[in-house]
């Protein structure tokens, strides 16, 4: 019954009016259309938000030492951000993956877990984050996948459940981290640069991989764009489904890893609010929300322009409302650009 | 430009002049003349692409005309948006149904002109109204409090054209409004619209089913590449020949071309023994051989595209069989079904087959880019080249594989989805409503693939709700009401009327 919104030309008119518009598209189309277009915006604000620094903060803010205080802050949710992006750019949202960190980051550092970890390798430690992010997010997957709960209350009850299951394990004290391999590892910084922000680089390298060149990433896309034809074309779409909330989890588990590293504590109150963070950093880099489009470079960017962001004001001394007034402002006008820069794509072709 | 002799005829109601629409990077419009007289069925006839959708859109207000003028009673108008265009009188019914599901019928009707005083809804004067109006349409059964939800497409129709109704227009579009009726319901509406012409206003009928036209229309314009070739044709005098060589511009074979017979000793490659879904269908059986089109003949509803979608294993079936080449199929598994050979064009491509946003290649490689991929990495330049192998093959119109499949016409999406499981390598080929909005020069090029499958040895089901389509296509058909199988015969020795006659007599049963 199609005729298009947009109304198409007719067959052979319209292969005369492309070749007509297309040198003209392909100028604009390079800088303004599709995910460059995106990326270059984003990498404008960011280099106004450091120009802002500079002027304001100057030595302070320029020193190669706050660079890297500014990656390593924005490194553990940088890479929860990695997992959610295929999560949200899967048609879902991911609502725990703070709380997991927090109970990977208890669990991990347990009297038991420790000892373990002093008998064999401090590697027991991370492999037991990981598993229980991992475990965390089957259990989301498959009440999503299978018992077909909507993502947002599976989520939400996971978020719930995962922090009341941390507090118990911790008994709502501090664990503190012993194991002295773990925390030299997680000190270190091969070439001056510190392992956080090493963990966060791979990750996303790994995410960008994952996502643009492989048949998991077009699964993802096609899972994300349209449930029913990628099931009627043969794609396991409620499998899918599980994995990639398994993935959200796993990187929540990396997550917790990384902050018992940076804390050197296990605490059930580790990774408060990151999922909001998070899917803040997703959608301002441009993943759509709905699902079906998704981009690793704008998550990262968008990571760094929070983070970026928060190191200015720390630095100015403005107060952490301030800085959230802003995150809000800064989150409203990027999904009304990108809405503005879907419109005009869609009438353009 | 042919023009008809107006002389004595009902006073010019409306009248475009020029329309001109660009958009950017395309001219969707180029000079369209249109004249509506009070009380006529005016139907508007065109290829897809030809700027239908585009044009009512402009009449209705929801898009502004770049150049020309629109007249009404003689005097200029300037429609500046839909509630604009209501106030002058005229309603459109759009394809895709405008009711709200969780809105009872009243609700729907006076939405966006609620009948309220000071804020507060009169719920019994719009009830009241309602009546009156769905009286007038002759569905006073239709209760106002009903949730529209819970209607049929022919239910939602009536709403729609009362809410039209309820805004006192002089003139109402319907796009295609038969589409998802069935035959019984096509005739009511027919109903209806001779009693709305009668009393004055005037109807503009678009539908791509020339039968139809000929039933209902009084005058004919069509459209083509966005310019008007000919207004004013009276219907009756106006030969089928003549309205598609001025819609295509060409002289096409509307008729499906003929095909060898199937061999006698074809090898039978889908065997369906005794499937059945719960509440659908029960004790289907047949077989379909290489190389030969088994049809499907039934009316919506009659359980045809559940069978087509359980033997796909898109619904688990509740009893029985489907062999593939002697290999039994898991109930209920899609991907078993494709990695058997099996490829189906779902009934609503937009929906249930693209990926809109997608470009046309990764649309094509949707099943088989895991099968270029090494080890799990994308070859992305594989897929291009297959895809566009592909697009030279069934000469998809535009040949650009990075567009997204959004701005492809209907019969270009359908071949997208063909293309699919040609790439596939498909034994199997299911397909629903093959050619459901695709207009009649990309209609024939359809027909004519699915022959040159069925010639390269594919077994194929096909689903239409076009009888003749059915018949003309297949070498058998069999004949499905209320869940059944009624009848099962070579497509030679039944005809359109034969077949109503086993739907009829099937319901009774």
């Amino acid at each position: 019954m199609s005729e298009q919104d947009v109304t198409v030309p007719a067959a052979d008119e319209s292969a005369r009016v492309e070749q007509v518009a297309k040198p003209a598209d392909k100028k604009r189309g390079g800088l303004l259309k599709g995910a460059t277009g995106r990326n270059l915006g984003l990498v404008i604000a960011l280099l106004a938000l450091c120009i802002f620094g500079v002027i304001t903060a100057g030595e302070r803010f320029a020193s190669i030492d706050n660079l890297l205080t500014i990656l390593r802050l924005a490194s553990i949710f940088g890479v929860v951000s990695i997992g959610m992006t295929f999560v949200i750019t899967g048609g879902g949202i991911d609502l725990s993956v703070g709380s997991v960190i927090g109970l990977s980051s208890v669990w991990a550092s347990t009297l038991a877990t420790q000892s373990m970890a002093e008998d064999f390798h401090w590697i027991i430690m991370v492999l037991c984050a990981l598993g229980v992010g991992l475990g965390a997010g089957l259990i989301n997957g498959v009440l999503i996948a299978y018992g077909k709960v909507v993502a947002f209350i599976a989520t939400l009850a996971m978020l719930v459940a995962a922090r009341g299951l941390a507090e118990i394990i911790a008994n709502r004290q501090t664990q503190v981290v012993k194991v002295d391999g773990f925390l030299d590892f997680f000190r270190s910084s091969p070439i001056g640069v510190p392992m956080l922000v090493w963990i966060f680089a791979v990750v996303s390298v790994a995410g960008w991989v994952l996502l643009n060149r492989t048949t998991f990433g077009r699964r993802t896309i096609a899972v994300g764009g349209n449930p029913e034809a990628a099931r009627l074309a043969g794609i396991k779409v409620k499998r899918h489904t599980m994995y990639l909330y398994a993935l959200a989890g796993l990187t929540a588990g990396i997550g917790g890893v990384m902050m018992l590293g940076r804390t050197t504590a296990g605490s059930s109150t580790n990774g408060q609010l990151y999922e909001l963070d998070a899917i803040a950093a997703v959608v301002v880099g441009g993943t759509l929300l709905i699902g079906g489009r998704g981009t690793i470079v704008g998550t990262v960017l968008g990571v760094l322009i929070f983070a970026t962001l928060r190191n200015v004001f720390t630095q100015n001394n403005l107060s952490i409302s301030a800085q959230a007034i802003a995150m809000g402002v800064i989150i409203v006008v990027a999904v009304l650009l990108q809405q503005r820069i879907a419109e005009r794509s869609r009438a353009g072709t | 430009m042919v023009n008809a002799d107006r002389t004595e005829d009902p006073p010019v109601l409306l009248q475009m002049r020029g329309i001109v629409k660009q958009f950017p990077g395309a001219r969707a419009l180029d000079g369209v003349d249109l004249e509506i007289r009070a009380g006529e069925v005016h139907c508007l006839l065109g290829q897809n692409g030809a700027g239908k959708s585009t044009l009512i859109k402009v009449l209705a207000g929801a898009h502004q005309p770049t150049e020309g003028e629109i007249l009404l009673d003689g005097r200029p108008v300037t429609i500046t948006h839909p509630v604009a265009g209501l106030k002058l009188g005229i309603a459109t019914m759009y394809q895709e149904l405008d009711v709200v599901d969780g809105l009872s019928v009243a609700e729907n009707i006076y939405l966006g002109h609620e009948l309220a005083t000071g804020g507060f809804s009169q719920r019994r004067a719009a009830t009241a109204n309602t009546r009156a109006l769905l009286t007038r349409l002759g569905h006073g059964d239709l209760s106002p409090h009903r949730e529209v939800g819970q209607l049929s497409a022919a239910g939602k129709q009536i709403v729609s054209m009362a809410r039209a109704l309820s805004h006192d227009a002089r003139v109402i579009v319907m796009d295609e409004p038969s589409a998802v009726l069935d035959a019984e319901e096509v005739t009511n509406l027919f109903r209806v619209v001779r009693e709305l012409t009668a009393s004055g206003v005037a109807v503009v009928y678009i539908s791509h089913r020339l039968d139809e036209i000929r039933q209902i229309g009084d005058r004919i314009t069509v459209l083509k590449d966005g310019r008007t070739v000919a207004t004013g044709l009276p219907v009756s005098e106006t030969p089928t020949a003549e309205l598609i060589k001025l819609m295509t511009g060409r002289n096409v074979e509307y008729a499906i071309p003929p095909r060898d017979s199937v061999a006698a000793d074809a090898a039978t490659i889908l065997k369906v023994d005794g499937l059945a879904l719960r509440g659908a269908f029960s004790d289907v059986s047949f077989e379909v051989r290489a190389g030969e089109v088994v049809g499907l003949a039934g009316l919506v509803g009659s359980g045809r595209t559940e069978i087509l979608e359980t033997v796909f294993g898109a619904r688990k079936a509740t009893a029985g069989t489907v062999h593939i080449e002697g290999r039994r199929l898991r109930a209920g598994s899609v991907s078993d079904a494709v990695n058997a050979g099996i490829g189906l064009s779902p009934e609503e491509r937009k929906s249930q087959g693209l990926i809109l946003d997608e470009p046309v290649y990764r649309n094509i490689t949707l099943s088989t880019f895991a099968r270029t991929a090494n080890a799990s990495f994308l070859d992305e330049n594989a897929e291009r080249r297959v895809a566009r192998e592909q697009i030279e093959a069934l000469d998809v119109r535009p040949t650009d594989p990075e567009r997204s499949a959004r701005t492809l016409s209907g019969g270009n999406q359908q071949k997208v989805l063909l293309a699919r499981w040609l790439v596939h390598g498909c034994r199997v080929l299911l397909l629903d409503e093959p050619t459901r909005g695709v207009d009649v020069g990309a209609r024939a090029e359809i027909y004519g693939l699915i022959n040159a499958l069925a010639a390269q040895g594919a077994a194929v089901v096909v689903i239409s709700s076009d009888i003749p389509e059915v018949i003309g296509l297949a070498d058998r058909v069999l004949v499905i009401s209320e869940g059944r199988v009624v009848h099962e015969g070579p497509a030679s020795d039944i005809d359109e009327h034969r077949v109503l006659d086993l739907v009829m007599e099937g319901s009774a049963a």
